[in-house]
């Protein structure tokens, strides 16, 4: 044993190696077919009758399907690998084998009425810019913008639509000019009377505006101050309108008690004629309520 | 009157033919729609009129190789698909399945299965095997494979390479037990053998669970344990599909990709944004005295911006 060369060292690992190798390979005379992608292996050699009757049929089967096994694991095994969470993965390349599909494929979606009449027209979509030029000061104009400009600083409000000729109006479209007709009064439909059953028309109200969530946060910032002003200063708030409105209701008040003193020092009575002071505390608050202050 | 009832016995039918008012009947629908890459096939698997108890226990254990896409039917469906396929092509549409097994047991052809698909819903082709022997998944007392375990498919015997039918039958045994399309396979999860030999005009099928074994170098070695079902099959009587509709059942749309567009996992949109080189002189960073402008300054900055605007106003 100590009398051990090297070149017997080396003759031993090789014949090792050669045995680990062994318990793996299988020798065939006709390669295999592969299609890694379906894990699939196709055996095309020829199965000899003698060899199954010679061992027990089963026996026999689990042999060949053993090699084939290992054929097809050695070649599993050559495809790339990674790491996914503790499990190693082979990536597998896409299937070989042609198999019949199970639907159709999808058809492409038929064209539209107007895609079809643009096709024959020859009609193709482009971009159209909003600009026009302006030959006097050379300048591409917006025109449709400019007139909207126009009148939203004029405080001119394009009045809607009532009904258009049509060969047939909608339900809708009847709904909203019986509303656009029913608001052109003066009083803008105020005292108009409402039919039986008639719904109201949807969608006439304000729509609810949110400011933005960035951009410009002065608007804000003015609002927020304005009321930490409110809650930081120590004298309350003045409301004009409200003061003036009681200052005017305490003012109707000291007159009134001043005319029913009056009244009953002079006939010595308790001033219950209705007629005549009915009349005249009608007019005397009419009179004052006139100049009501609160739209200036 | 009679349209309606006819509408309510089956509403899916009722539903395709119509643009759908909800939207989880439009999700419905299009998962059921033609699509350019399909997903795995799923398989019916159904008795017929008549069957031996030797047919239930088959269509029992291939329905647990196959189990998450299958559907079982419990009752028995008096058909012969060999004479009439309308009544699979109705439960193809019910359950959008297009592989079927139909097992049938009579005196003239005991022990019969029949091994099918359809396109399009219209069966392309159907092989009729008879059972000579078969021990099931139950007789075999060994660890089985985990339910949806891919299998590994392998073929053995010069018939499957020659012979027209036999040729017709791997395809269809591959499109059968093949399971879903996979990018990627676990090493660790390769258990699963399925190993059809074509021997003196039969066909032997055997399942098999892998053993992987230390060999000594990166690749295992391999053992096997039979887990069964194992069935021992003859051919029978076979339906094949005409080379036009085969051809054209093979027929690969090509699909156009949109560039520059990918999903992840979770099927997130991505895609790329061009933006324009954003101003980075306008930029606003945080103020500090030190980097503050004087007054002085600051007013002759503001002078000189505005300046060449006014410039260009003019003329």
């Amino acid at each position: 044993m100590a009398a051990c060369s090297v070149e017997e060292l080396l003759a031993k690992a090789e014949e090792e190696e050669k045995e680990k190798l062994k318990s793996i390979t299988v020798h065939k005379d006709l390669e295999l077919e592969f299609d890694v992608g379906n894990l699939l292996a196709v055996d095309k050699n020829r199965i000899d009758s003698r060899d199954v009757k010679s061992a027990k049929k089963e026996d026999f089967l689990r042999a060949l399907a053993r090699d084939n096994t290992q054929l097809l694991i050695n070649e599993v095994w050559k495809l790339p690998t990674e790491r996914v969470d503790d499990a190693i993965v082979a990536t597998l390349p896409e299937p070989t084998t042609p198999l019949p599909r199970e639907k159709p494929p999808p058809k492409p979606k038929p064209p539209t009425k107007w895609e079809q009449f643009a096709k024959l027209k020859g009609i193709q979509k482009k971009k159209k810019t909003n600009l026009v030029w302006d030959e006097t000061e050379r300048v591409a104009r917006n025109e449709y913008n400019k007139l909207k400009n126009i009148a939203r600083a004029q405080k001119v409000k394009i009045p809607g639509l009532g009904l258009t000729p049509k060969e047939q109006q909608s339900k809708n479209e009847l709904t909203k000019a019986v509303s656009v007709a029913k608001t052109s009064t003066a009083s803008a439909g105020r005292f108009q009377d409402r039919l039986p059953k008639e719904k109201r028309v949807k969608n006439t109200g304000k729509k609810r505006k949110f400011e933005p969530l960035i951009g410009d946060f002065s608007n804000e910032r003015q609002k927020q101050l304005e009321l930490l002003k409110v809650l930081g200063s120590k004298k309350p708030k003045l409301d004009i309108t409200k003061a003036v409105n009681k200052q005017m209701r305490e003012e109707d008040r000291e007159e009134a008690a001043a005319k029913r003193s009056k009244g009953a020092g002079k006939k010595g009575r308790k001033g219950n004629v209705p007629g005549k002071r009915k009349g005249k505390a009608g007019k005397a608050q009419g009179g004052k309520r006139r100049g009501k202050p609160g739209k200036r | 009157m009679l349209s309606t009832v006819g509408q309510c016995c089956m509403p899916w039918l009722f539903l395709l033919a119509r643009n759908p008012k909800t939207k989880r009947s439009k999700r419905f629908l299009e998962s059921r729609a033609p699509k350019l890459v399909e997903d795995g096939k799923s398989a019916m698997i159904m008795k017929g009129g008549n069957t031996s108890q030797l047919i239930s226990n088959v269509l029992k254990d291939i329905y647990a190789l196959k189990k998450p896409n299958a559907v079982l039917y419990k009752k028995k469906n008096i058909t012969r698909p060999f004479e009439d396929s309308t009544s699979l092509e109705f439960f193809s549409k019910k359950t959008d399945c297009s592989l079927f097994l139909f097992g049938s047991h009579s005196k003239k052809r005991p022990d019969n299965l029949i091994l099918g698909r359809l396109f399009d819903f219209h069966v392309l082709d159907m092989i009729e095997l008879g059972i000579e022997k078969f021990s099931s998944l139950s007789d075999i007392k060994a660890s089985k494979c985990p339910e949806g375990t891919k299998p590994m498919l392998l073929f053995a015997g010069e018939a499957f390479d020659t012979d027209n039918e036999h040729k017709r039958l791997k395809s269809l045994l591959i499109d059968f037990f093949r399971g879903p399309n996979v990018s990627a396979v676990r090493l660790a999860g390769l258990e699963h053998v399925l190993h059809f030999t074509s021997l003196d005009g039969k066909i032997y099928m055997r399942s098999y669970r892998s053993l992987l074994k230390k060999s000594g170098c990166r690749t295992p070695r391999i053992e096997l344990e039979e887990i069964g079902p194992s069935l021992d099959l003859v051919l029978r009587r076979t339906h094949l599909a005409s080379d036009d509709l085969y051809k054209l059942a093979h027929r690969k749309p090509k699909a156009k990709k949109k560039k520059n567009i990918s999903h992840d996992a979770f099927g997130t949109k991505f895609g790329r944004v061009h933006m324009q080189k954003q101003d980075l002189s306008k930029l606003r960073t945080r103020k500090m005295k030190g980097l503050r402008k004087r007054k002085g300054r600051a007013a002759v900055g503001e002078q000189d911006g505005p300046a060449p605007k006014e410039a260009r106003v003019a003329s």
